[in-house]
Parts: C-alpha cells; structure tokens; sequence
C-alpha cells in the first residue's frame, strides 16, 4: 500500500500544503456510528445511532449531557471523546462557580477548539480522533455547533457526523428551509427521518428504542437539556413513522420523505399501505 | 480563557500563605460572624431544614434577605449559619461536587453520602476553617425516613433527628429538647421516634422557635425560610420574622 | 527579624462610604471624592466611581490602591471578553459574582483586598461585596459608616416607585448626613445613573448644598 512519507508526525505538512495526521484524524471522525444535529430558531435535536460492539455489549453512549443548557453528540474514538466532554463539564461548572450563570454555548465550543488545535501543532501529541456536535441555548438563543480534530468550528442550522451521514446530510440539505420555524416535534422527526438515512440498508437495520438516542435543549421557560434514551424514545420513534426496511430503504426513504413531516399522519398511511407485505 | 484564578475549589494553601496565615492571625482576621440560627428537624416521613435571612455585621444589618439555606438534590437541604462569604463558597463547592456526581453516576447523590462529604469537605480545611456551623436534612431514599445531620465548623457530624446551630443556639435548642425530650434518642425504637409529630406540627413548632430567637437574639430576625423536604419533593416556605 | 509586609494588613489611603438605591427606572451609585490618610483629607478630587463596561458602574470604599486594582482587574476582565469577539457580554449580576470571588481568593490567601464595592449595572442591578467576598443583591445598600448612618434612612425612605431623581437627592440627603456626622466625608460627592436600558451618566465632582450649621453656633453661644 501506498505510504506517504509526510504522515510520521502531525507538525509536517506534505507539499501539497496537507496536515496529513489531522487529516486521518478526520478520518476516525467518519468512522464512528452517526449523529445527526438540527436547529430551528428555537430548538436544537441531536439524535445518534448507538452501536454495540458485540451481542454481549450493552449500547455505546452517543449523547452527552455537559450542563443543565448543554448536551454534544459524539462520533469517532470514544475515550477522546471522554476527556474533551469531562474537559467540557469542567469548564461549564468552573463558569457557574464564578460567574453565578450559564456558560455561553460559543465560548464552550471555543474552548474545545482551541483544545483540538493545540493538538495540531505539537510533535508530541496526537489529535483528537472525535467529531462533536455540540447543541445549547444561552442568551442569544438556540445554537448547534460541530467541533472537528482539526480545531475548526461550524456553526450550523444542520449537520450528520459518522459513518454513511452523507444521506443524512442529503436529507437534511433537501429540508434545510423548514428547520428554522419547525416544532419541538417536527424538529425531532427531521432528525431522526435523517438520522434514518444512514442506517445500512444490507444489514436490515432500523431505528429502535435501543439503538437510539435523542437530546433536545429549547429556549424559554425550560433552557435544560433533556436526553431521552431506551423506553423514552419508542414514542418518538413511534411519532416518525418510518417506512419498514425494505431492500432499498435509503434510496427509497429518501424519495418518500415528506416535504412536511408535521402532517405524520397522511405519510403514515401511505408509507403503511406501499410496505404492508 | 485566562481570567485570574480566582481561587476555584482550592483546598490547599502555599507555605507562603500558611505563613500568612501565621504571622497575621493578630492583625487582620479573616473570619467575620454574620450570625443567624439555622435548624433542621427531621420526622417519620419528612425533614425541615428552616433558617432566618438576615446578614448582620456587628451592629448592622447590610442584608435582610440573604438565604442561608441550598437545596442540594431533590432529597436533601443544607443550611449553614456562621460567615457569609464562607456559607456561599461551601454552597458553591458543594454543588458543583454534587453536579459532578451526577455526571459520573448518573444518579442522585445519597442524603448519608451528601453528609459524608459535607463532613470531608470542611475537615479538608481543618486548619483554616470554613466559618460556618451546618445543619443538613433530607429523607432517606430507600425508607423515606426523614434524618438530619448536625456538623461543627471542622466536619465532625452527627445524625439527629433534631439539631439547631448558630447565634440562636443557645436559645433555640433546649427548647427544642423539651418539646421533643426523647423523640431524638437512638434507644427509642425507629418507628415511635417522631411518629407523633405531624409535618404542620413541626412547622407550627419551627416558626414558634424563630419568633422567640428573634425576640432576645439580635443577629436572628427579618424572615424564616424553610425547606419541607418530603417523598414529593421540596417545598419552600417564607414567614416574617421582627426586622428590628 | 522584619519581615516586609507583601500584603495588605491594614488600610493606609481610604475612601469612606459608598451609597446606592434600586429605583423604580434603574440604580443610583453615590459616594464623596475623597481618600483620607488617617485623619487627613489627603487627595480630595480623585473618583471612586468607575464604569468598566457600558451599562455597568462599580464604586468602591476602603484602601484606595486597593480599589484602583480591582477596577484595573474589572477593566481587564471586560476587555477580554470584547477580545472573545462573540457578541456575548459579561452581565452586572456576572460581574458582581466574579468580583465576590476575586475579594473572597484574596481573603483566603490573607492577602485581601482592603474594600467594599457596590456594583450597579442595566436591568435595575445593585449588588454589594465587602473584603472577606460576602456578595449580595439588595435595593439598598451602604458600605462603610455608611452602613450605620445612612442605610436606615435610606430603607426608611425607599419604596417601590421611587423614581432614578427622587433617588438622586434621597443619596444627597444621606450624604449631607454623613458630611455632618463622618469626619473621613468630604462636601464634594459624585452620583452615576445607571438606567434600566443600560445608559450610564456619572456626574462630575459637585458641593453638596443646603448645608446646615447652625447647631454648631448654637453649640458656641452656649
């Protein structure tokens, strides 16, 4: 196999201007089991698609709860993904034990950035292999963030991490226009008819109560970040309606997505009739 | 972000402020006594945790609403007589061990373990006390008996079934003892102890106690707040006290 | 062998009260322009009132150097968080907690900061701190002798629609007061509005008037 010689350490660029460690850090990012996250002018979802590394093994967490406003779905190596979320929740209560008040979102995922690059600079270190999607309110409203090994920041209305979220991201590109004035329920179903896209079609894969997860931290009375996983999710699931896995489910839910999920009940019957064996 | 450090959960102190702390004891005093009396009392199925609100500063009164009292979990409430500054730093600490509990065990904290840690926190500063005399109440979440914790200023602890700290102590706990003589011994059995005592009961007894410390103490006054901690949750309470 | 002092044990330069009220449009800060060295009126045009950041005002009393410090330390705090360029600004109720926590660092490390601040600041905030870091909202406050001459008049006279001028001349009042009965008060005082939207004015140094000494003939004849 072809080797570069410019991937020994993480501080040599390669000629073409490339960081190729970070790149491959990157990389790691796509390989963990995907999340997706969505924003509307008042709520943020987060759902994630949570592996079990053996039938024996219980499912990986996904979703994080960092602080009462603050929760981040993770993708790729999962003990780094650890100690930037302890960093994480270390920041939010040395900034309420100082301030009396809630860590602004932005400056968190600032700090986490700045973290990841610190990574990138150094001969010493390694970058971290994790992708973060972070989801919080604070003053200035809802924000939805994604943290990459690089040290880079999007902020975001939309975004899927891991591996096969480019249909995710294809969905979520297609339905973008209907994020922002979009319900705490009709946000949700996005995320997860996303989060859908991405499940292995070969596998006969599908989204239940045990291998999904579900955050949702909105603005208003209620700032707090709820995390809704096992049992609690079935209703949200059971609100989605998803087409039953055929052989082509991705190809076909992507077409059969409705252009409005908040009218579930038509698509319902619809989606019942065409799969009813 | 590199804001100066202000002392963030600290606990330890260079050998340059223990030589300070030496060689200025007679100088300049860190501590100063904001007073107020504090009370927790626990019964069959619930616990009180009740405090008066004023801030005194010798003579003064720069605050008549300054809470002595934090509800730590939906379970247990901590209220800390002694200096402000002090009272608020505990609390403050004190919360943020308990939040990062929560994250590591995805659970409440126990009303014993809160105690135990309370009482490690403050003997963690066995040489440089944290000024504040705690009473703790809360039930106990696999009997739903109500128990309450008395400390001194260094964490040594005690677990009650009635217990009163601060400038009113004196006032405030013999009558206590009267009121309910035997009803906190251990050679009582479990379920005689307190049983006879109603929650409204105990309230009705919390408010009288405060108006009487109120009456002869100067550093107890302007408001009662008091915490009803029950297997429904907590529920807070505020009554006036004489504000002179 | 003598030791040089590092910190401070005792205030050398001092300011004395400082006086604040919540009011029905936003807060009113008042305090005097002088810093005593003992009994002597020493520097008798300098400002205790600082605005850091708009819409936030902290004034001080106790050691001077010291208090000039802590508005370095405010002033610093808020230029780093202009340098964060995220559009979140740091509120008076943030400001006044952080503050508690810089008094009460120092305190612990018997090295304190020789003050008590008041802090005013947009959205009716009046927050008060003294040197060990006791910190606490109120809708009046007082600090220093201020504490015990001036705060009862001020509770007296406080209600719920007390209006931003009213407040005005009920901190004048309390001043001629304690220009009256605090030998460390000066007849130049300084008053900074604070509104509700964060509009800050801080008058310039200005004589107290209606003074009355008749008493004090009255006291010679006898």
């Amino acid at each position: 196999m072809f080797r570069s010689q410019y991937d020994t350490d993480v501080t040599t660029f390669s000629p073409q201007g490339r960081l190729l460690q970070v790149e491959y850090a990157m990389e790691a990012v796509k390989q963990g089991s995907a999340v997706v996250g969505v924003c509307s002018a008042t709520h943020v979802v987060l759902a994630a698609l949570k592996r079990s590394f053996s039938d024996l093994a219980w499912h990986q967490r996904k979703i994080v709860p960092i602080d009462e406003h603050i929760g981040v779905a993770i993708s790729g190596i999962a003990a780094d993904a650890r100690v930037l979320t302890k960093r994480m929740r270390d920041e939010c209560l040395q900034h309420r034990f100082v301030y009396g008040d809630a860590m602004p979102v932005g400056r968190l995922v600032h700090l986490v950035a700045d973290l990841c690059q610190k990574c990138t600079q150094r001969i010493s270190r390694r970058p971290y292999g994790v992708g973060l999607l972070v989801a919080g309110v604070d003053e200035s409203g809802p924000h939805l963030y994604q943290t990459c090994p690089s040290g880079e920041v999007y902020d975001l209305v939309g975004m899927a991490l891991g591996a096969r979220s480019q249909s995710a991201r294809t969905y979520l590109e297609r339905h973008m226009d209907e994020f922002s004035s979009a319900s705490r329920e009709a946000l949700i179903r996005h995320a997860l008819w996303a989060l859908n896209e991405t499940l292995a079609s070969a596998k006969d894969q599908h989204l239940s109560a045990e291998n999904c997860a579900v955050g949702v931290v909105s603005i208003g009375d209620d700032m707090r970040f709820h995390l809704y996983e096992h049992e609690q999710v079935q209703p949200l699931l059971d609100a989605c309606a998803f087409p039953k896995s055929g052989g082509t489910a991705t190809e076909t839910s992507t077409e059969q997505a409705p252009q409005n999920v908040t009218d579930s009940d038509e698509h319902h019957d619809a989606t019942m009739q065409q799969d009813t064996p | 972000m590199s804001h100066p450090d202000p002392g963030f959960v600290s606990m330890s102190f260079d050998s340059d402020t223990q030589r300070k702390i030496v060689s200025h004891q007679r100088t300049w005093s860190p501590y100063v006594d904001n007073g107020g009396t504090v009370l927790a009392l626990a019964g069959r199925d619930y616990a009180i945790v009740a405090a008066d609100t004023r801030l005194s500063v010798g003579f003064s009164i720069p605050s008549r609403n300054f809470t002595k009292i934090v509800q730590l979990t939906d379970q247990a409430v901590l209220a800390s007589a002694g200096m402000g500054a002090d009272r608020q730093y505990l609390h403050k600490i004190l919360r943020s061990r308990l939040e990062i509990y929560r994250y590591q065990h995805q659970k409440e904290m126990s009303l014993g373990a809160i105690a135990q840690l309370l009482s490690n926190t403050l003997y963690s500063r066995r040489f440089f006390p944290i000024y504040a005399f705690n009473v703790l109440g809360g039930i106990d979440a696999n009997t739903g008996e109500g128990f309450v914790f008395g400390y001194d200023a260094i964490g040594s602890f005690e677990k009650v079934k009635v217990v009163c700290s601060g400038s009113g102590q004196t006032l405030v706990q013999p009558v206590l003892d009267q009121q309910l003589a035997g009803r906190q011994k251990y050679d009582v059995p479990d379920d005689q102890r307190m049983a006879s005592l109603s929650l409204a009961e105990a309230i009705e007894l919390t408010r009288d106690v405060f108006n009487s410390a109120a009456e002869r103490d100067i550093l107890t006054g302007d408001a009662l707040e008091l915490y009803a901690v029950t297997a429904s949750g907590v529920r807070c309470e505020r009554f006036e006290l004489r504000r002179d | 062998m003598i030791e040089t002092p590092t910190h401070t044990t005792e205030p050398i330069v001092t300011g004395s009260s400082v006086l604040g009220v919540q009011c029905v449009d936003g807060v009113v800060l008042a305090c005097d322009t002088l810093a005593s060295y003992g009994s002597l009126a020493r520097f008798q045009r300098i400002t205790r009132l600082h605005q850091p950041a708009p819409g936030v005002v902290i004034a001080g009393g106790g050691e001077y150097s010291d208090l000039q410090q802590l508005f370095r330390i405010t002033d610093n705090i808020f230029r780093q968080e202009f340098c964060q360029e995220d559009g979140y600004e740091l509120s008076p109720r943030a400001l006044h907690s952080y503050l508690a926590r810089v008094l009460y660092g120092r305190r612990s490390r018997m090295d304190p900061l020789y003050n008590s601040l008041a802090v005013a600041g947009k959205g009716r905030f009046l927050g008060c701190i003294d040197l060990y870091g006791t910190a606490f909202e109120s809708e009046a406050v007082a600090t220093g002798i201020g504490a015990l001459l001036a705060l009862p008049l001020i509770r007296k006279q406080w209600h719920a629609a007390l209006a931003m001028d009213e407040g005005v001349r009920l901190l004048e009042e309390c001043l001629r007061v304690l220009y009256y009965r605090d030998c460390r008060a000066l007849r130049s005082v300084q008053v900074a509005k604070v509104s509700d939207s964060g509009e800050v004015l801080i008058s310039e140094p200005y004589e107290l008037s209606n003074l009355q000494w008749k008493v004090a003939q009255a006291a010679e004849e006898v």
